[in-house]
């Protein structure tokens, strides 16, 4: 038999069976009752004279040929996959124009199972059975919302829920503080200031108007060289708009003259070339772009300098 | 309680109803400068701040307020993504140790920054609530409906929360000065209507703790913490009666708060103040948020510790001598804490 599902391209038939309108069955008080349901919303089975809930049901027992008995046994929604297959490509006359799965689900309370196409999400065509898809998976059905009493009134089931999406947007307007302000004014000049602390000395750059050791107030302006050291770095896989390339450094630079280092990019080196000790100097952008931001820096390159001895950075990193 | 543990000192920032330029540590710092300088204290046994990431848009955002504190060579310091009242709370359980006898608590918040009543959407279950998108001001709302509907109170009642709020707030020189309620104001979030809704505000506070014999030293009258609770009711706004708050009257019970003089409430919406006094059993006999409140001056996440940090000046300043501070957090009332403090006895 050609297989639909897998090559059904637009061959040009020449010979068509088919009933206009569609063919008209009864469907009988067992099957009727079951469909009756399904338009409601309801999923029911039936119950065999030793018990068992058929669903879907018929007007006998499978096992024995008995009849069953009049008593119908709502069950599911929610159901367990017994077994399942992976249409990777569809036909044209499946569910989805897309990858899926059909999957025998038996509804809790039944003791058989329900032919259905499951929904797993989107995939590509031709796409591999995701790791989802599972023998014992929990599904329910999804209902269409125009119901007519066909077992397509279940547009599919749905895998039980495990997870959520939780996106979050939050919008604020930021000012980074005043010393932060006087620190991006200098850098849109091409300079580089810190203030001194009066306490312990050390210069802080970025300031922050105080002192993150002493929790004292600073003012005294210092200006700082473009040069540095860096004292740690971190070799980044993943891109960023900010770097030039993957893999990229970044790296806690302790300008010359600086009591803090700065978090900045290291470039113009091989990343595992970067070293600890390593002497760089900044790369600014070409004055004309220049903002109030650290942008302004693009990253800091090697100077060819002697690496400063580990000694003497160890209390910054 | 083995150990008397008091509020010796509070202060807090001229609150301000837009931003100010400054960052939550540039308004800090000067802030620790001040208790530092009134304790004489240079460092404290423990330190403990409360704030909300969401806030500032970035996380651990409270690390970089540790600059104000000056926290070299390391210091025995903690955090709460609460009210700073619940920093306190946890400052006075570690003053109960017995190991220290100071503690520095502080608590700030830049609500001009975002929309306030979205980023408390946040803080929301994320399966039923937050999808919806639902935000402070319209639970609130809710609530409000439910409490006015319970108890056949009047719009025009909760307005005049409002106006005594912000009458009073006049006279606090840190609060906001607010215009006198206008009648004729369209809703917000109905039945609310602006002046229901406490005002966004930036602003900082800090409290310094000390136990016994070390708080007589630091302060002429403290005011000793005689009780201290909090309570939670459940989070989903429609698994409680809304109406009323369960959590409130338990931790009042628990700390005390019958026979106060001076209530300050953490009532960030008029209604929440009527749900309040109602829960502690706070009379007209009590003056209730003489500061001017939350609807006064809002800085958020310092708000509670600012109840607590004004009904202990009430004590410091020799005008009372049984007063309760009260903070919430959550969703309509959802958590309380209630604090009663007195002078010597």
């Amino acid at each position: 038999m050609p297989s639909e599902t897998t090559s059904d391209a637009a061959v040009e038939p020449n010979h068509v069976l088919e009933f206009p309108g569609g063919y008209t069955r009864s469907v009988g008080p067992v099957i009727g009752r079951f469909l009756s349901e399904l338009r409601d919303g309801r999923l029911v089975g039936v119950r065999t004279r030793d018990g068992r809930v058929l669903v879907p049901p018929t007007e006998y027992d499978p096992d024995t040929g008995e009849d069953v008995t009049d008593e119908f046994v709502p069950v599911g929604p929610a159901g367990t996959v017994k077994t399942w297959s992976w249409v990777a490509t569809p036909g044209r006359r499946h569910p989805f124009d897309r990858p899926f799965a059909w999957a025998l689900v038996q509804p809790d309370g039944a003791d058989t199972a329900l032919l259905h196409a499951l929904d797993l999400g989107v995939f590509e065509n031709g796409a591999k059975p995701p790791k989802l898809l599972k023998t014992g998976m929990r599904v329910r059905p999804k209902w269409r919302a125009e119901r007519t009493g066909a077992v397509g009134d279940i547009e599919c089931f749905l895998p039980e829920v495990t997870m959520i999406s939780a996106p979050t947007r939050l919008e604020y307007r930021v000012k980074g503080g005043r010393a932060m302000e006087r620190f991006l004014e200098g850098i849109s000049e091409g300079r580089i200031i810190g203030h001194r602390c009066g306490v312990c000395g050390q210069v802080i750059v970025p300031m922050k108007g105080l002192c993150p050791r002493d929790g004292v107030p600073t003012t005294e302006e210092v200006e700082l060289p473009d040069t540095g050291t860096v004292t740690t770095f971190a070799v980044n896989n993943l891109p960023d708009p900010r770097a030039p390339e993957v893999p990229f450094v970044s790296a806690y630079i302790l300008l010359d003259g600086a009591g803090l280092t700065m978090l900045a990019l290291v470039a113009g080196i091989p990343a595992d070339q970067v070293r600890m000790g390593m002497r760089v100097k900044a790369a600014w952008r070409p004055r004309e772009e220049w903002g109030a931001t650290m942008a302004n820096i693009r990253w800091f390159e090697p100077l060819d300098e002697p690496d400063v001895p580990f000694d003497e950075i160890k209390d910054y990193l | 309680m083995s150990r008397e543990i008091a509020v010796v000192s509070f202060v807090q920032t001229e609150h301000t109803g837009a931003d100010a330029g400054l960052s939550e540590t540039e308004m800090l710092a000067p802030l620790i400068t001040e208790i530092k300088e009134r304790t004489g204290q240079k460092r404290f046994g423990f330190t403990c701040s409360g704030s909300n990431d969401y806030l500032a848009g970035a996380p651990f955002s409270f690390v970089s307020a540790l600059d104000a504190v000056g926290a070299w060579p390391p210091i025995s310091e903690s955090h709460v993504e609460m009210d700073a009242a619940w920093a306190l709370y946890e400052a006075w359980v570690k003053l109960l140790h017995g190991e220290i006898d100071t503690a520095l608590v502080y608590g700030f918040g830049k609500s001009s920054q975002g929309v306030q009543r979205e980023i408390a959407t946040a803080q929301l279950d994320p399966y039923h609530l937050a999808p919806l998108g639902v935000d402070q001001v319209s639970l609130a709302a809710l609530q409000a409906r439910a409490y006015l509907d319970r108890a056949g109170v009047k719009e025009d009642d909760l307005r005049a929360v409002a106006a005594r709020s912000r009458a009073a707030g006049h006279d606090n020189p840190y609060a906001l000065h607010l215009d006198e309620p206008d009648a004729g104001e369209e809703y917000d979030v109905a039945p609310l209507r602006p002046y229901d809704i406490a005002p966004i505000t930036d602003g900082a506070a800090a409290i310094v703790l000390a136990a016994g014999d070390k708080a007589r030293e630091l302060c002429e009258r403290p005011a000793w913490i005689r009780g201290i609770d909090h309570r939670s009711d459940p989070h989903s706004p429609g698994a409680r009666d809304l109406s009323r708050s369960e959590s409130a009257r338990i931790a009042g019970e628990k700390a005390g708060a019958a026979g106060v003089e001076v209530a300050e409430l953490h009532a960030a919406f008029t209604h929440e103040e009527l749900i309040l006094r109602e829960a502690l059993g706070i009379g007209e006999a009590t003056a209730v948020n003489p500061s001017g409140g939350p609807l006064s001056a809002n800085p958020v996440m310092a708000t509670g510790l600012i109840r607590i940090g004004e009904a202990a000046a009430r004590i410091h300043d020799g005008t009372a001598t049984r007063v309760l501070g009260h903070a919430t957090a959550g969703p309509c009332l959802q958590q309380n804490l209630v604090c009663v403090l007195s002078g010597e006895k």
